[in-house]
């Protein structure tokens, strides 16, 4: 998941507010997180996963860390949610 | 302790209370009503809870809730309300729950009626409800009993972690004698298993499902094991004059105190007649049985019913000799003068016994 | 490089893996976009928070969530189908300190278990309940659910529920809120995001509620079941968010969280030894063993009459005088089919002998309170044993038996005399106390004194015993006379 903290760093914007995880081996490819993101930064991967599903991918940039997609997730633990530590202290 | 005269089912209650029973949960029937009522009065006084349950149903269902939450819990009802019950007795074997059903029973089938009969034993000893299990089941057939049988269930159901059924008839629920009760309250400890609501016990489940057949398979087999166990350790019966009887009536409950003044009787005729009474109607007391096959020429069972344990005596003597029976059913009650006439009848007929080598199996 | 934390991650009050099948160690059993998933997230989220997760104790019965035990790290119990509301009733009033929720599907609750559930809200108790409704039996394959909407195909309403056949979807809020335990009854959905957020904040008031022990709570949780719907997990929530509200508005339909009082505290146990003075056993200290008579007794007593005449009470007066002095003793009610009309009858025991049947069908003493019980009994009366009958004389048409003691006495006039016509039986003691010697009056005057708790009620029996006394004595003594 380095690979993905890394490129949350944009160098015109700065950082993006949040971060998020998927944990695709758990993920069930239900789709509703990705229906839930209202920046468009979650979609089903093209690949299947062990169980044999479409996980979520987050594209890598752009979260804001609003946490819809936990909400709307119903595995306890296929998403994990960041924000930007300045973000979560304001 | 001084002795007092107190009805079968009210000494119940006191007995649960002695025994550290702290929960009740039941609903209304006679002749069982007044085992409600009692613990209605005592639950609440003595550190307890008692609810009247929306039906019979819900009662064993609570029962079950309390035990798992690790505290001895009854309940108690008579024939249609043990029936409704039974679905609940299989999930609490299933669930290895410990606790005390009493059942009074009453005539049936259907609403019956609410005299006395003996037509509860094969909902009971031989199971009512679904799945390969056992439950304990014990006969008191006096008020002390009803007493020390129902401490004895508590205990027994916390050793083979299973539901103990009380079985009585209305007569012994609804008669008083003088009892002696222990002195002493239980000191009841919360058991490692249980689902109680604190840190320590936090990963406890309890549950009767196992959804993998290996799973199931290998919880049923431990089951198992545990009422062989019970078989082995746990009969209870009482002999009377039976060792050297030629006609050993079987009986439990108020019948059983009809046929030991029966006995009395004709051994005062100079007639071999003696009494097996079953304390525990499971585990059943067969190599008794077995063994007095040796000596005796004949058994009669007399039941309150068209026959349900006979079935039981029948099994145990494996063809060895023959069994008669004389029951009354619906709310009649078999009089000494028809037991003696019965046991007389049966005497007459059966050939005196010729002691030869035979075979014994198990 | 930007510091990041994590603002959501999975509840610590789950396990960390799930002890089911095989591999599938890391996900739940539930089918992708089931809305379980959604409802265990926000429960577990709500203890955690509330800081009970060592107290609570969930119950899970029969449905797609009976496995919640897989996956809530804390205590569970697992229960039959319908019945979660009555086991959790139990297990919080077992341990009150306990936080017990009552996790149900629409099956479970509101069919099997509407007995239970509406019981256990009606008294009140203090257990929360989440109701997930998606209306089908999702476990069983897609079953008719109480819940399921009129029209709506299932495999067992094939043509689609018609409501003349199999009613309309159950309403369990609007029904719940007719009682008046209820503390907080809410209905929430799982259809957007936006109202999944909102049904977090639901879950955590229902829980808090018990914490603060207010009472009773439920939580109906509008759910999706993608799976037997046949629709995708996005098009399930949309479904939910349009369909279903629409049938089961959503909306708190009781909420006295604010003016409800905390439920008392239970009861303390009074200290052990307290126990058997509470339940009246006395100590036998002091107690001094009644001398037994020098000659073995048997006395067989049937006593009879209506129901009324203080029948039952007289055979009990008998039984305690009897143990007071010594002896082995047995009551027997007569109970049965002739029970509830009307006539009465007991069998009494009295003895030196261990009383092996405490039934009498061959009395050596007969209290008849009235005719047709002196005529039910008297055949049954052993020769040389007494008979007692309330009335003037032996009625015509009875045959005076020549081989027992026959007395007619009218007790209940005696009574009537002493102001009380229902002493009659107390009456009929004395004069048996007097004819038989049955009994020392020192017993009888301590059973008496045990039986009897109104002062009143006994100065009357004392009364009653003395007249029965003199009655029957002067009886004897006119039998005497003539005889003489």
């Amino acid at each position: 998941m380095a690979e993905q903290a890394q490129s949350a760093m944009r160098p015109d914007k700065g950082p993006d507010k949040g971060m998020v995880e998927i944990d695709t081996s758990e993920c069930k490819g239900c789709g509703l997180c990705v229906a839930a993101c209202n920046i468009g930064v979650l979609s089903l991967a093209g690949w299947l996963n062990h169980q044999g599903y479409h996980p979520a991918e987050y594209s890598g940039q752009g979260c804001n860390g609003c946490g819809l997609c936990f909400y709307a997730c119903p595995e306890p633990g296929a998403i994990r949610v960041y924000k930007l530590a300045a973000a979560a202290a304001a | 302790m001084k002795p007092q005269l107190i009805k079968g089912n009210e000494a119940v209650v006191k007995a649960a209370v002695l025994a550290g029973c702290r929960a009740y949960y039941g609903y209304p029937i006679t002749p069982a009503s007044e085992i409600a009522e009692a613990a209605a009065y005592y639950f609440q006084q003595t550190g307890g809870h008692f609810i009247q349950a929306e039906s019979e149903v819900a009662s064993v269902n609570m029962l079950y809730g309390a035990a798992s939450a690790g505290v001895r819990a009854m309940t108690a009802s008579s024939g249609p309300g043990i029936s409704l019950m039974q679905e609940g007795v299989s999930y609490l074997a299933g669930a290895e729950l410990p606790c005390v059903i009493v059942d009074i029973t009453r005539g049936g089938p259907g609403l019956g009626n609410i005299a006395p009969e003996q037509s509860d034993y094969r909902q009971v000893v031989k199971i009512g409800g679904h799945g390969c299990y056992r439950v304990l089941v014990l006969a008191p057939n006096s008020v002390q009993e009803m007493a020390d049988l129902t401490t004895l269930a508590f205990d027994l159901a916390d050793e083979y972690l299973t539901p103990v059924f009380v079985m009585a008839d209305g007569f012994i629920g609804q008669m008083m004698e003088p009892v002696t009760f222990a002195s002493e309250v239980r000191k009841v400890t919360t058991p490692d298993w249980a689902v109680d609501g604190t840190a320590e016990r936090r990963k406890n489940l309890v549950a009767s499902i196992r959804i993998e057949a290996d799973d199931l398979e290998k919880h049923i087999l431990h089951l198992d094991a545990k009422y062989k166990r019970a078989e082995r350790e746990a009969v209870r019966y009482e002999a009377f004059m039976a060792e050297d009887a030629d006609l050993v009536l079987v009986a439990y409950g108020i019948v059983s105190r009809i046929c030991k003044s029966v006995v009395e009787q004709l051994r005062g005729e100079g007639l071999k007649a003696g009494l097996l009474r079953p304390i525990t109607l499971y585990p059943f007391p067969e190599a008794k049985i077995r063994q007095l096959a040796r000596t005796a020429s004949v058994f009669g069972c007399v039941e309150m019913s068209t026959g349900q344990m006979i079935e039981d005596v029948r099994l145990s003597l494996e063809g060895r000799k023959p069994v008669e029976f004389y029951g009354r059913c619906g709310g009649n009650i078999p009089s000494e003068e028809e037991v003696l006439r019965f046991a007389r009848e049966v005497l007459k007929r059966s050939t005196p016994v010729v002691v030869s080598e035979e075979v014994v199996h198990g | 490089m930007a510091e990041y934390k994590i603002l959501h991650d999975k509840s610590n009050c789950f396990y960390e893996t799930y002890e089911r099948k095989g591999e599938l160690r890391n996900q739940t059993h539930y089918c992708p976009g089931c809305g379980h998933g959604n409802a265990h997230k926000l429960i577990a989220q709500a203890i955690e928070q509330l800081g009970i997760q060592d107290r609570t104790i969930t119950v899970s019965p029969v449905g797609c969530g009976v496995f919640a035990y897989y996956y809530l790290d804390t205590g569970n119990i697992q229960a039959a189908h319908g019945r979660a509301a009555a086991v959790a009733t139990a297990a919080k009033r077992s341990r009150p300190d306990s936080i017990v929720i009552s996790y149900q599907g629409d099956g479970d609750l509101a069919a099997i278990g509407t007995a239970e559930i509406l019981h256990a809200a009606n008294r009140g108790e203090n257990i929360t309940v989440f109701f997930v409704n998606n209306g089908i039996y999702g476990m069983t394959g897609g079953q008719l659910a109480p819940t399921t909407p009129v029209g709506a195909k299932s495999t067992t309403s094939p043509f689609g529920r018609d409501a003349h056949n199999d009613g309309y979807p159950i309403k369990v809020c609007e029904l719940l809120s007719a009682l008046e335990a209820p503390v907080y009854l809410e209905r929430v959905a799982l259809g957007t995001t936006k109202q999944i957020m909102a049904a977090s904040r639901a879950v955590k008031k229902a829980l808090e509620n018990q914490v603060k022990g207010l009472g009773f709570s439920l939580v109906e949780i509008l759910s999706p079941c993608p799976t037997i719907w046949k629709l995708s997990p996005v098009a399930a929530q949309e479904r939910v968010r349009d369909e279903m509200a629409a049938i089961f508005p959503i909306g708190v339909y009781r909420d006295r969280t604010r003016e409800a009082q905390p439920y008392p505290a239970p009861k303390p146990a009074p200290p052990a030894e307290q126990i058997p003075a509470i339940l009246g056993i006395e100590s036998a200290e002091g107690v001094i063993e009644a001398a037994k008579p020098d000659r073995p007794v048997d006395w067989r007593i049937r006593v009879a009459g209506f129901g009324g005449q203080g029948v039952l009470m007289l055979g009990e007066v008998l039984a305690e005088a009897g143990l007071e002095a010594g002896l082995e003793v047995s009551w027997l009610p007569s109970y049965g089919p002739e029970m509830r009309s009307g006539t009465s009858n007991c069998h009494v025991r009295v003895g030196t002998h261990p009383i092996a049947s405490p039934l009498v069908t061959k009395p050596n003493v007969l209290l008849a309170l009235n005719e047709p019980s002196l005529k039910k009994f008297l055949p049954t009366v052993e020769p040389g044993g007494w008979v007692l009958y309330n009335g003037e004389s032996i009625p015509e048409g009875i045959q005076v038996r020549g081989d027992v003691n026959m007395q007619a006495i009218p007790f209940t006039q005696l009574a009537d005399e002493l102001g009380e016509a229902k002493a009659g039986n107390i009456v009929s003691l004395g004069a048996l106390l007097e004819l038989t010697g049955m009994l020392r009056q020192e017993a009888v005057d301590h059973a008496l004194a045990h039986l009897v708790k109104s002062t009143r009620w006994l100065e009357i029996d004392r009364q009653a015993l003395k007249a029965g006394r003199r009655a029957a004595h002067a009886r004897e003594a006119e039998r005497a006379e003539v005889c003489q």
